[in-house]
Parts: C-alpha cells; structure tokens; sequence
C-alpha cells in the first residue's frame, strides 16, 4: 500500500493535533506493541532469555513480557538453545500449531547451525531447515541485548509488512502455508533432513 | 415529564451489552475479510507439548489407586503420632504406652483387614480375594 498521504502534510497536522493514520500503520503498531512469545526454552540460551524477560533488562518495555506456555496464544517462537533431532519434530510440531501470524527468533549459534555441537551426531544443524526464520541472533548465548535488538528487529519487521498488494504478509497470502511438515525419526537421520521449501542455504564458491 | 428513576439502569445495560459486543464484532469483520483462516489437521490438533497426543481424553482411572492414597495416608498420619511417642518415650507413664500400644494395635488390624481384602494388590495383578 503507498502512503496515501503526504509526509509533510502529516507532520504539520500533527503540530496542529490532528493524527492521521493508515490501517496498515494501526495494525502493525499494535501487533509490534504486543508480541507473546512461547514459553519454551531449550538449552543455555533459555537462560539469557529468562534474564531478558525478568527485571533487569525488562522485555516488558517492548511489550513482549506475556510468555505464553501454550502455542495457541503466542506469536512468537523463541528457538533459544541447542536443537537435536529428537527435539526436532516437537518444535515444527509447535510451531505448526501456533496461529497466525507467527515468527521465529533462532536464539544462539546452536539454533542457527549447530553451533559447536554440528559436528555432532544428534543435533539439527539449524532450525531454518525445517521452520522459516525471521531473526537470527549469533553467540554463545547471545546476551539479554542481543535478544532485545532481535526483538527490536521484529518489531520493525512487522512495522513494514504489506496489508495488501504483491507483497503483503505471509499470514494474510494465502498461498503461504502456514504448517511445515514434521520430520521423522529416520535410521540415522532426520527424514527428511531439510525441507526444501524453507531452506535455502547460500552457495559457497570456493575460488 | 422527568424520566423513570431506574432509566439510567437501562442505559447501563446498553453500554454494557455493546461494550463488549462491539470490539467481538470489530474483530470477526477483521477475520472474516482481511485475514484468511489458515487451519490444519495439526494446527488444530490437540496440543500435548509438542508430541503427538495419544487415545482419549476421558480415560477411567482404577480406584485402586484410592484405596492405596487413603491407606498410605492414614499411615503417614500414624507416624505423625509416633515421632512425639518416641522422642518422649523414657518419660511416659504405664497408661500413656498402653494408649499408644492400643492404637497401634487398631491401625494394625485395620491394615490386615485391607490385606486380607485385597486392596494391596494392584488393580489384576492377583486373581480372587476382592
């Protein structure tokens, strides 16, 4: 949606104390204002993460203070620790059973790749291979600002999404799945180890 | 002519019927025309924490697991009663120990009896005596 009103026309009916907004803008401010993660914590960075909604750091402020221990009433999935493969499917599971619209924070190296346990036999080397992720934030834990900026990143996220056109949201398309099929315990792997839908790691050219 | 004195009442159940009744509209209009419902067999399964959820809901537990908790309990009860016994032992007169023996005696039958009926065994676990 364009902006159908002039920027400076809009300041200037702000010093006059007239507010002129858009639906689009109403919308996504009060949705930005209001983000509920899922209470779920899976390794160490569940700890930071803790520490980012209890006093000190205060997630309040953003609004994101209402962790909610069912998925029915979040918005958020914090992927915050180490992923293994037996976790694997109760994660897509969760996040598939989360309403629309949803996000995902992968929390920490481990959420991201692996993190130092990749090379390992029993952890998903990211969570992006089976769930679509929003905000990456690296470390090892990543500390309570870190997870703050990533939640300022949504927000901004969210603040720029389309309520119409070509490039409206994925929760308003409804093209746009909103369940990702839930891996199986294989042999010896995950089945399937990634879905192709969602992960699309980049081409390394080695020169 | 000056309202009816219980006029305002009316009001007050206007304002309180649309209070609620209004933002509940505002929000189906919202879903009904800008937001697509996006339901699936597994976003509207039963959520169990992540794992698949198993049987039904409305199982029956046995009442064995009753007779059990109340049996245990008044026997944690007894041995509320025996820890003063004990600590003041050396000190009770005749009668205070026949007391405490009678007692014992009673909750001792009363476990025998339940023996006898059965209700130590779990639910199956031995064929007869119920």
């Amino acid at each position: 949606m364009t902006k159908q009103i002039d920027e400076g026309l809009r300041s200037e009916l702000q010093k006059r104390g007239v507010w002129v907004t858009s639906t689009q803008e109403l919308y996504n401010w009060g949705r930005r204002n209001s983000i509920w993660p899922l209470q779920f914590g899976l390794a160490c960075c569940a700890i930071e993460m803790i520490a980012t909604a209890a006093s000190r750091y205060d997630l309040a402020r953003f609004g994101g203070e209402v962790f909610r221990p069912s998925p029915r009433q979040a918005d958020l999935m914090i992927v915050a620790g180490t992923v293994t493969k037996k976790m694997a499917p109760q994660i897509v599971r969760l996040y598939n059973q989360m309403p629309d619209p949803k996000y995902v924070i992968s929390m920490g190296a481990c959420a991201i790749s692996g993190g130092p346990f990749k090379q390992g036999y029993n952890v998903l080397k990211g969570i992006d291979r089976y769930i679509p992720v929003d905000v990456y934030i690296p470390g090892c834990p990543p500390r309570p600002e870190a997870l703050l900026h990533a939640f300022m990143e949504l927000q901004r996220k969210i603040a720029d999404q389309q309520l119409t056109g070509d490039n409206k949201a994925a929760h308003l398309n409804r093209a746009q799945p909103s369940e990702f099929p839930v891996p199986a315990f294989g042999a010896h792997d995950l089945e399937p180890p990634s879905n192709p839908d969602v992960f699309r790691p980049p081409k390394l050219e080695r020169t | 002519m000056t309202p009816d004195p219980y006029f305002f009442l009316v009001i007050f159940a206007g304002v309180a019927l649309i209070f609620p009744v209004m933002p509940l509209g505002v929000a189906w209009i919202w879903r009904r025309f800008l937001q697509p419902p996006k339901p699936g067999p597994q976003k509207n399964a039963t959520y169990e924490c992540g794992m698949e959820s198993l049987g039904e809901a409305q199982v029956q537990f046995q009442s064995q697991y009753y007779l059990y908790c109340i049996i245990f309990l008044i026997f944690d009860v007894e041995a509320i009663f025996l820890v003063p016994f004990a600590v003041a032992f050396t000190g009770l007169p005749l009668g205070a120990f026949i007391a405490i023996l009678v007692f014992l005696l009673l909750l001792l039958e009363g476990l025998v009896w339940a023996w006898s009926k059965g209700c130590l065994d779990w639910a199956g676990m031995r064929k007869g005596a119920r």
